[in-house]
C-alpha cells in the first residue's frame, strides 16, 4: 500500500525525538480507488474503435463533354466488365458494337478470376508490336446493373489498383448489355 | 510440539506503481476515445486494399443504407448550423432558432424537406424512435433530387469539402448511382469511398 507521510520534519518538538502520539497507521486503503480505475479502464479500452475507416479516392468522368471532344478508344484496348446480380461478373473485350449483344465470358471476384484474366490481357497488349505504343494500356470499362451489389464495385476497384491499371471508368450500362447479363444465368 | 513462529509480515504490497499506471491508460483511453455518434443506420462498409485515411475535418459524407436510402452528414455543429441556415433560407422552410439548434446536434438525418420542420420540432427521445425515410434521391438535377440541393447548398458553402460516400456493401448499385449522378451534376468529379481495412489474403 502507498504511504502516506504525515511526519514532516518534526525535529522541533523534543529535541529529535519523535513525538510520542498514539500510532496511527498512515496506510490508505487503495482498493476501491484500484477498482474503479480498472473498471474505468476496462469500460475505455472496449469503447475505443482503434482501426480507423479508410477511404479509396475516384473520379467519375464529366458526362457533360461532347461525343466530339472524346478521345476515340483503340478497339484492342477496351476491356468491358459488367457487374451482374448476385456477385456474378461478366465481361468481353473490344468496343461495344449498337444495338447488338455481345459474347459475354463469364468469370468471378477472386484472385484466380479477375485478376488472373487482367493480368494476362495486360502482358499480352504490353507485348503486341502490331499496336501504336500509346495504345498498349489497357482500358477498363466498368458497367453495372442496377442490380449489382456496392461491394462489388468496390472490389472491381481494388482488383484495378492491384492489376496498375490506370484507366478505367464507370459508365452507365446499355439495355442490350443488360439483357445479356439478365440472360446469361 | 513447540509452535513453529512464523515471522510475522504484512501481506500488503506496495500498489502505487500498478494505480499509477492503471490510471495513466485510463487518461489515454479516454482522451483518445471518440464516441460514435447515434446513427439512424447501421452501415456495414465493404472490404478494400485501399490504404488512406478518412478525412478528419471539413467533409460532407452520404450514407447509403442496405435499403437504398440516403443520409447526409457534415463533420461539426457550427457548419451544420451554417448549413441549415443557407438551406432554410434556399428552400423557405421558415425553421425557428431552436429548430436550427437541433439540426446541429443531431447527426446523420435523413428525412424529406417538407417533414423537415416536423422531424426537427420533435422531443430528442421521439425523435430517435422515428424511423427517417431517407433523403429523396434521383438521377436528375430537378426539385423531386432533394439530395441535389443539400448537395449543391453544401458545396457554395464548404467549397473545399470532400464528398463522402459511406455506402453499405450490400446496398444496390443503382442507390450508389443515384448518389455519383447526383455528385456529378453538381460538377463534383472527385470523391471518396469509405471503406474497410481488409487484411492481407
Amino acid at each position: 500500500m502507498a504511504e502516506v507521510s504525515q511526519d514532516s520534519g518534526g525535529g522541533h518538538k523534543k529535541g529529535g525525538g519523535k513525538p510520542k502520539g498514539k500510532k496511527h497507521s498512515t496506510h490508505i486503503d487503495m482498493t476501491p480507488m484500484v477498482d474503479l480505475a480498472f473498471l474505468l479502464l476496462t469500460f475505455f479500452m472496449l469503447a475505443t474503435s482503434m482501426n480507423k475507416p479508410k477511404t479509396m479516392e475516384i473520379v467519375m468522368p464529366d458526362d457533360k463533354v461532347k461525343p466530339k471532344d472524346q478521345t476515340e478508344l483503340a478497339k484492342d484496348r477496351a476491356m468491358t466488365l459488367l457487374l451482374g446480380p448476385s456477385d456474378k461478373l461478366f465481361y468481353y473485350y473490344g468496343l461495344p458494337k449498337k444495338g447488338e449483344a455481345p459474347q459475354l465470358e463469364r468469370t468471378d471476384y477472386s484472385p484466380d478470376g479477375l485478376r488472373k484474366i487482367l493480368q494476362e490481357r495486360r502482358t499480352w497488349l504490353r507485348n503486341d508490336a502490331s499496336l501504336k505504343v500509346e495504345d498498349r494500356e489497357l482500358f477498363c470499362i466498368i458497367k453495372p446493373t442496377g442490380k449489382s451489389k456496392y461491394k462489388n464495385l468496390v472490389n472491381i476497384f481494388d482488383e484495378m489498383n492491384i492489376g496498375h491499371i490506370k484507366f478505367y471508368a464507370v459508365v452507365d450500362i446499355t439495355p442490350s448489355e443488360e439483357d445479356a447479363v439478365y440472360q446469361n444465368k | 510440539m513447540p509452535k513453529i513462529k512464523l515471522p510475522r509480515k504484512s501481506p500488503r504490497l506496495d500498489m502505487t506503481p500498478m494505480v499509477d499506471l492503471a490510471f495513466l491508460l485510463v487518461t489515454f483511453f479516454m482522451l483518445t476515445t471518440k464516441f460514435k455518434a447515434d446513427e439512424p443506420v447501421v452501415v456495414d462498409t465493404p472490404p478494400s486494399i485501399s490504404n488512406l485515411d478518412a478525412p478528419d475535418d471539413s467533409f460532407i459524407v452520404v450514407t447509403v443504407s442496405p435499403k437504398g436510402q440516403v443520409f447526409l452528414n457534415t463533420d461539426n455543429k457550427k457548419r451544420r448550423l451554417e448549413l441549415i441556415s443557407a438551406i432554410d433560407e434556399a428552400k423557405g422552410l421558415k425553421l425557428t432558432d431552436k429548430e436550427k439548434n437541433a439540426f446541429a446536434v443531431i447527426s446523420t438525418f435523413g428525412v424529406p424537406f417538407d417533414k423537415l420542420k416536423w422531424f426537427l420540432g420533435l422531443e430528442p427521445e421521439q425523435r430517435s424512435k422515428y424511423v427517417q425515410p431517407g433523403i429523396p434521391t434521383d438521377t436528375t438535377t430537378n426539385p423531386s433530387n432533394e439530395l441535389s440541393t443539400w448537395v449543391h447548398t453544401a458545396r457554395q458553402h464548404f467549397i473545399e469539402d470532400k464528398l463522402v460516400v459511406k455506402g453499405d456493401r450490400e446496398s444496390d448499385y443503382e442507390a450508389f448511382h443515384k448518389v455519383v449522378k447526383t455528385f456529378t451534376n453538381n460538377n463534383a468529379h472527385r470523391f471518396n469511398l469509405v471503406t474497410n481495412m481488409k487484411r492481407d489474403e
